[in-house]
């Protein structure tokens, strides 16, 4: 591990979910591991061999974790690399990543899981966990090898962006994969009312002559699998929740103490499907973007703490993928950068409190999947972020380091810049 | 038991009136009568070690197997019985008879019946195919295997094999490991081996446990390292292998990974530990070779040698009744 000398951050402000706590402080990191936390701007009488920065008030948070990151490798790396989207999450304070099994080959067995493990630890860079394919192929139509995969080190199954459609498959998916306690993602999405749908039904898609896909759609599967999630008990993860109605249904099924865990993407929180405007591809997602209302009942269900994880949902496409008529272009955005500045946009209009926002890219993806990161806890790896809460900054998507550029952020203004990224204790992006 | 073996009078003193017209299913019978059977089958292990085995028990009598499914040593084990005992024995297989021509069960049953067959063994597809048929027939209506249901003279054999191996049934713990959910093995065996007193676990991955199984009266695991802690019978099933290719368990090696029982999970065992398996065996799917062939802990072998014995104290035995309604 290359730690080097310790170091330490004092006067920075903490803000740490999971220990509630938001208020001045200072760290001391040593061998890659949070060796102490003041929760005071200093640590007192540091050894002359501590290497000390001085945070000048800075937000200190614990390292973001991104359940749902998409990179092109293996079999599409000229969209995005493992280091190409790492060096993305480093730069946008994100030290942990979670990427998706629908690859080329699609990683539905170990040796998937364990070419992706080695390559990640070769770039060396953030932490990089696998999510194994749910079935075979991601094709819904046989288990792929889940316990396998568990053990190679893949933190959950999911079949990505496809959902599951026979009933009796994902049910065995479920009973199975909670024998060895691993949650599955499941995209709640009815494919045959979203079959061809480039956007949201409503009065946007039809004047614009888009083919849309009800709201109801999203409800209609969430129903079904949270009845599965009733008969199987295993852990659910709602692999974005983007509709107003789906919330009710995920309310009901919270409130009868179901196993599951809401994620929702930072694009449909912060996009309706107005901003599609004169058909901006980069604007065209995986569930399509919502009405307005459906966005700030989104927005709400954060808030409220019924969605518990947000995700970038980070999807590169390049310009070759996008630059086509609207239902021709390719879906999806990346976002592994622009995270932490677009979540902060929620505190800085008052709508939810930083540390809840924090809570739902550090400790609440951290328990739901068992990781010991997402904390600034003596003991846990130092895997954190220096961040300036206030610097505004202008997303330009050509300046981002991802190979694909496709961000619907291009030329926003927001407020919030990541200083310093490290991982284990080692800076990974500086400023 | 017993150390000499018997001979031919004190066998037959063991067989009783047994009061029941069919063997259908494990659960109609109680306490006293499968003890009664096991008494009985343990005596006729010592006569089919002798050289002349023949006896004159069933002469008369004609036992006719019917399988509707393929099925080598259970038919061979039935018709071996049958003779021993003296039986007249046919075998039907509705593959290469009229009886497939679509005939319904039920018609089959009639026909057979008018041919005044004594005993019928019957092996069908279908869960209840046996009952059904013991509803149309004169005969006594031996179960030999229905659907998912039942399979009787298998748990009569299992349970014959154990109270050999540990001299009783009572307080042992026994793991039933795999597929129970289309298991007639595993439903047979639970009923029966509670009836005996014995601790049953099922052991296997959710996709393959019955949804309601844990009202049984069974404790259920799916880590096989924990389900077969301290257990004295392991016993494995027999997993279809298309079953293996993600429908049910995603593969073959990750079944044998985590299910299959080799060497290093059996060591979580008790000292004492025999494994059986019903056979035909998936080796190196469900049990590795190097488990099922050490005679030190196997019992396979025996169960096939048991399975002889234990169905000729059930033929005796509803042979025995027909007299009596004589």
């Amino acid at each position: 591990m290359s730690s080097g000398r310790p170091l330490a951050f004092t006067n920075a402000r903490i803000v740490d979910p999971a220990s509630g706590y938001d208020g001045p402080g200072a760290v001391l990191i040593t061998e890659g591991v949070i060796a102490d936390v003041a929760r005071k701007p200093d640590l007192g009488k540091l050894s002359p061999d501590v290497e000390v920065v001085d945070a000048g008030g800075a937000l200190l948070i614990p390292g973001l974790i991104d359940i749902r990151v998409k990179t092109g490798e293996p079999g599409a790396e000229p969209k995005e690399t493992l280091k190409s989207a790492a060096l993305a999450a480093a730069a946008g304070g994100v030290t942990t990543i979670v990427v998706q099994p629908d690859t080329h080959p699609v990683m539905d067995e170990p040796s998937v899981v364990d070419f992706i493990l080695r390559r990640a630890r070769d770039i060396e860079l953030v932490n990089v966990y696998p999510a194994g394919a749910a079935t075979q192929g991601c094709e819904g139509q046989r288990m792929a090898e889940i316990g396998l995969m568990h053990e190679a080190g893949c933190l959950y199954v999911t079949d990505a962006d496809r959902p599951i459609v026979d009933s009796k498959v994902f049910r065995r998916v479920l009973s199975y994969a909670r024998a060895f306690g691993t949650p599955v993602a499941h995209r709640p999405a009815d494919p045959w009312l979203s079959a061809g749908a480039a956007a949201s039904e409503g009065e946007f898609a039809a004047r614009m002559g888009l083919p849309a896909v009800p709201a109801i759609a999203e409800k209609i599967m969430l129903e079904r699998d949270l009845a599965l999630v009733e008969l199987t008990g295993a852990r659910l993860v709602v692999d974005q929740i983007t509709t107003a109605s789906a919330l009710e249904s995920l309310k009901r099924g919270l409130d009868r103490g179901l196993p599951v865990t809401a994620t929702t993407s930072i694009n449909h929180l912060s996009f309706n499907e107005i901003d599609i405007g004169d058909y901006r591809t980069f604007c065209k997602l995986d569930p399509p973007l919502r009405s307005e209302d459906d966005r700030q009942a989104v927005i709400e269900a954060v808030a409220s703490g019924l969605i518990q994880v947000i995700v970038s949902a980070h999807a590169p496409a390049p310009a070759e993928d996008k630059r086509l008529p609207y239902d021709e272009a390719a879906p999806g955005a990346v976002g592994l950068q622009t995270l932490l500045a677009a979540l902060l946009a929620f505190h800085h209009e008052d709508r939810i409190p930083l540390i809840d926002l924090i809570r739902t890219v550090t400790a609440a993806p951290a328990d739901l999947l068992g990781l010991s990161a997402g904390r600034i806890a003596k003991g846990a790896p130092a895997d954190l972020v220096l961040a300036s809460l206030n610097t505004p900054v202008h997303i330009d998507a050509d300046k981002l380091v991802s190979k694909s550029k496709n961000s619907p952020f291009d030329g926003r203004r927001l407020q919030g810049k990541v200083l310093r990224t490290l991982v284990d204790g080692r800076t990974v992006y500086a400023a | 038991m017993s150390g000499a073996p018997p001979g031919l009078n004190e066998v037959l003193q063991r067989t009783f009136s047994f009061p029941k017209r069919h063997f259908l299913s494990a659960t109609d019978l109680n306490e006293v009568e499968v003890r009664s059977l096991l008494d009985l089958a343990d005596g006729f292990v010592s006569l089919n070690r002798q050289t002349s085995k023949k006896l004159d028990l069933l002469k008369g009598r004609t036992l006719m197997n019917l399988f509707f499914e393929n099925s080598t040593r259970t038919q061979a084990s039935f018709e071996l019985a049958g003779k021993r005992l003296g039986a007249d024995v046919v075998n039907m297989s509705p593959r290469s008879s009229s009886i497939s021509k679509g005939e319904t069960l039920i018609d089959t049953a009639v026909t057979l019946n008018a041919m005044q067959p004594d005993l019928l063994v019957v092996r069908h597809a279908s869960s209840g195919a046996a009952s059904l048929l013991s509803q149309k027939v004169g005969c006594s209506v031996i179960n030999a295997g229905d659907g998912q249901h039942e399979h009787p003279t298998q748990a009569l054999l299992d349970a014959l094999s154990i109270r050999r191996a540990f001299g009783d049934i009572a307080g042992l713990k026994v793991a039933i490991c795999g597929d129970v959910l289309h298991s007639r093995v595993a439903r047979s065996n639970i009923a029966m081996l509670q009836m005996l007193a014995a601790n049953v676990r099922l052991v296997g991955p959710p996709t393959l446990i019955p949804a309601a199984a844990h009202l049984w009266n069974v404790e259920i695991f799916h880590d096989m390292r924990k389900g077969i802690a301290s257990c004295d019978v392991v016993m494995m099933l027999r997993l279809q292998l298309e079953r293996m290719d993600g429908v049910m368990a995603p593969s073959q090696r990750e079944y044998f990974r985590f299910f299959g029982l080799d060497r290093e999970k059996l060591a979580f065992a008790s000292d004492r530990v025999r494994v059986m398996h019903p056979g035909p065996m998936n080796r190196g799917v469900e049990i590795d070779s190097e488990v099922a062939d050490d005679l030190s802990v196997s019992l396979i072998q025996d169960q096939v040698e048991m399975g002889v014995a234990a169905r000729m104290a059930v033929l005796t035995s509803l042979s025995a009744r027909l007299e009596n309604d004589r």
